[in-house]
């Protein structure tokens, strides 16, 4: 049987809000450009964020992009690179209002703005009083975002391959990468596609976690494609936990929800986020919430039978406000946890939500290998945008609203590359035999016949090492024995064997797929968090309680070959301001 | 709890069969989580799901001859025994998966986007807080094809019936105030079958899960084509 080929300009794995976002640069440029997505696009997981974008267009309060700037330094304790985050927090402003002309249904202010919200860790003035910063359509923000992108794809005429899974990256001797091997779902054929530029925009690997905010396709992909095809990922260790997941379930509660004056309670009704963040309070950084309400369940303040969650209060804030601001909120309370916010507190514990690290970039998109000198060695003909790619903007924690933000503005950054990039490069490399063979060989390696473990059992598994060793709150002794198991059910994978063997739709074998590049991304997390030996945002350890700026200032960069571990320095140079020292951070 | 499930596989099976299934049902189950535990069972079982929570919009299948989204519908609220089945009247790709293919060409056949012909400014577009309202009620749509695909008119008519998705939308653009190209977009819907096949069922309604009303959309758009027309 020969192998199905197409060609293409541009490739793009991935199809949420960085992948359409690029899509649409390199369509409307007229590019050849194909978007490979293992679900339709408007099914991705930008599609479920809720509260909302943050940009400094001062609609409701003063504001300017250095203030965000300085929120999002903080906010990263420190660990982002300044350069990149200075160029996003300014880029965000033309990027929400591309977004708006582009058909986004924003929520609007009484004069015709785009209405804005309250979020945590936002401030004016360099840590004064609370900003409003988060542009929202109701709390369903990523879905009218996600909606309108692949909108202007149809307008544009990009070509999607809906329902195609990215197996591998092809490279050539010298590194580069030619394009990548996908299957067809639905026919369980192979596909391969050659492409002068490829870009991964597959977004998190939320998956790894039993109890995630994060969907079912959320399973790092593009992170492990990369992984396995010599690039490092970088910052792994920083996972952040969203304080409001619904008891006992995961979904989300968004942090609109208290940027509307929602709060927390324990089961004594005291407010208790006074205690730990007295000045920004409910509107605290996620890991400062999560470790709270974590605290309060520890020391018997939990709420419930089980004393194993606290509450969201809402009611007080009135239908109206509810109905009109908070509708999808609403709703999922109401089905996932039997309360009605107007009436009832919703049961909340922190949830598995977002992968501050990935595949190193810079602000342009290029994946990069960084050196620990600080150099960094271009990948040629990849780039990575969204939550599988690390810029890093978020260091070791990232801000409610900078997430959509992220992926928009890194989208886009990468797009705009990629046509830069292909003025210069005519042609398709040529692709050797023996690279498409070894990609090959990752489909047909599923093909085994016999008896074996089931995938879905070493899957169970692996995500329950991961909650039980790579939570919130992490000792080395916890960690060493995860990274032990995570190795150990790594070397099972090869015992993994696929009973059904068929052709069409076959979604057992995409989970196969799956949980090897789970167990990839896993590896990177538990090593990466063993080896950090501080408390620093997200990355919490009772045995290093303290941040070590002398020696833990530097990005983490994990190698898959030989589980190998190396650093970087941290950009603290923006690019026209003056540099965020680190400072204490306090909330 | 019983359930009968769809089956069929184009690789091993002649003909479709419903296949019974024992699942242990726990507090706050979803029909979703009862599905993932079939899959568990019997890893050869095939239907979309991944959100979990009604945004994406894949897991929409038949249940009792209702429409609606596996992952936000309790099992308690299903009579025993369940049977499961894939949304109607589209071909059957394997078990509860289904080609959607002429539903989204609908969907891209009303040019769902946006289209301002005047010169952008330099911020936002201004629209009002009442102009905004008229969007709610249409955004929202998740594109399950929970409507489409419970639509007479659909089942007949599927490549050439806009059906109520696609229609909700072009409402959708109709209705905002940004929208520039509401003569354009009437025009294209003329003719007996794009929106007037819509007889007023339905079945549209009863079947959104996210509470939507196409109907009443479809009649907004035949109002305005009205008021054009005079």
């Amino acid at each position: 049987m020969t192998l199905a080929r197409r060609r293409f300009d541009a490739l793009i794995i991935g199809a949420g809000g960085a992948g359409l976002n690029a899509a649409l640069q390199l369509a409307n440029a007229n590019l050849r450009v194909a978007v490979v997505s293992k679900v339709f696009p408007t099914r991705s997981h930008t599609v479920a964020a809720q509260g909302g974008v943050n940009a400094a267009l001062a609609n409701v309060f003063e504001d300017n992009w250095h203030w965000h700037m300085f929120d999002t330094v903080k906010g990263s304790d420190y660990l982002g690179d300044q350069d990149a985050i200075e160029f996003m927090c300014r880029e965000a402003i033309p990027t929400v209002y591309e977004l708006e002309h582009n058909g986004v249904p924003f929520s609007r202010l009484d004069n015709g703005k785009i209405y804005q919200r309250a979020f945590g860790g936002q401030s004016q003035n360099f840590g004064g009083a609370q900003a409003a910063r988060t542009c929202a359509a109701a709390d369903r923000t990523g879905h009218a975002i996600l909606h309108t992108l692949y909108q202007q794809n149809i307008r544009a005429r990009t070509h999607f391959f809906d329902e195609y899974f990215g197996i591998e990256l092809i490279r050539d001797e010298e590194g580069a990468i030619l394009g990548a091997l996908t299957l067809e779902i639905e026919t369980g054929e192979p596909l391969l596609i050659e492409a002068k530029t490829t870009l991964l925009a597959t977004g998190g690997g939320g998956q790894v976690f039993r109890t995630t905010s994060n969907a079912h396709i959320n399973t790092g992909d593009g992170m492990a494609m990369a992984l396995r095809a010599g690039v490092p990922l970088m910052d792994m260790e920083f996972f952040q936990f969203h304080p409001t997941g619904i008891a006992g379930r995961g979904m989300l509660i968004t942090e609109g929800v208290r940027g509307e004056g929602g709060y927390l309670i324990n089961k004594d009704g005291e407010r208790f986020m006074e205690r730990y963040a007295p000045n920004a309070k409910d509107l605290a950084s996620r890991d400062v919430v999560s470790r709270a309400i974590v605290t309060e369940v520890k020391e018997g303040r939990g709420c419930g039978p089980n004393a194993d969650h606290v509450l969201l209060k809402v009611d007080h804030l009135g239908e109206d406000i509810i109905a009109k601001r908070l509708p999808g909120i609403r709703e999922s309370s109401k089905i996932f946890a039997g309360v009605d916010p107007a009436v009832e507190p919703i049961p909340v514990f922190p949830t598995a939500h977002y992968m501050m690290g990935g595949i190193p970039t810079d602000r342009l998109g290029q994946v990069v290998i960084p050196a620990a000198d600080g150099s960094e060695q271009i990948v040629p003909g990849l780039y990575a945008a969204g939550e599988c790619a690390c810029v890093s903007v978020h260091g070791a924690n990232r801000l409610g609203g900078n997430s959509l933000l992220d992926i928009l503005v890194f989208g886009r950054a990468a797009g705009q590359q990629i046509i830069n990039n292909l003025k210069d490069s005519p042609e398709h490399r040529p692709m050797s035999e023996a690279a498409i063979d070894q990609a090959m060989a990752k489909l047909t390696r599923w093909e085994q016949p016999g008896e074996g473990i089931s995938v879905r059992e070493l899957r169970d598994e692996f995500r329950k090492v991961m909650e039980d060793h790579a939570g919130v709150f992490r000792t080395d002794e916890i960690m060493a024995e995860g990274v032990e198991k995570v190795k150990a059910l790594r070397e099972k994978l090869k015992d993994v064997r696929l009973g059904d063997q068929s052709k069409v739709f076959n979604t057992a074998r995409i989970e196969a797929l799956e949980l090897e590049n789970l167990i990839d991304i896993g590896m990177a997390i538990v090593l990466s968090a063993l080896e950090r030996k501080e408390s620093r945002g997200a990355h919490s350890r009772p045995d290093y309680t303290e941040r070590d700026d002398v020696n833990w200032l530097k990005h983490s960069v994990y190698f898959k070959e030989g589980d190998r571990l190396d650093y970087k320095p941290v950009q603290t140079k923006p690019l026209t301001v003056e540099t965020f020292p680190p400072k204490p951070r306090v909330y | 709890m019983k359930f009968f499930v769809y089956r069929y596989n184009p690789d091993v099976d002649t003909a479709p069969h419903m296949q019974e299934y024992d699942v242990e049902v726990s507090r706050g189950m979803m029909l979703r989580d009862a599905l993932m535990e079939i899959k568990r069972q019997d890893e050869a079982f095939a239907f979309r799901h991944s959100c979990g929570e009604g945004v994406c919009g894949s897991d929409a299948v038949n249940a009792n001859g209702q429409n609606l989204l596996g992952c936000t519908t309790p099992v308690s609220e299903l009579k025993e025994p369940v049977h499961v089945r894939p949304l109607p009247g589209r071909p059957v790709i394997r078990d509860l998966v289904v080609d959607m293919s002429q539903f989204y060409q609908q969907y891209r056949a009303v040019k769902p986007y946006l289209i301002h012909k005047d010169p952008l400014p330099e911020q936002e577009i201004l629209q009002s807080p009442e102009d905004r309202d008229k969007l709610d009620g249409l955004y929202e749509c998740i594109m399950c094809g929970c409507c489409s695909t419970a639509c007479p008119s659909f089942w007949w008519n599927p490549d050439k019936f806009h059906g109520p998705q696609a229609l909700l939308q072009a409402w959708r653009f109709l209705a905002d105030s940004r929208d520039q190209a509401t003569d354009e977009r009437l025009d294209a819907l003329e003719g007996p079958y794009k929106l007037f096949r819509c007889h007023t069922i339905m079945n549209c309604v009863e079947s959104c899960p996210k509470s939507l009303n196409p109907t009443k959309a479809i009649g907004k758009i035949k109002e305005l084509m009205l008021k054009h027309s005079i």
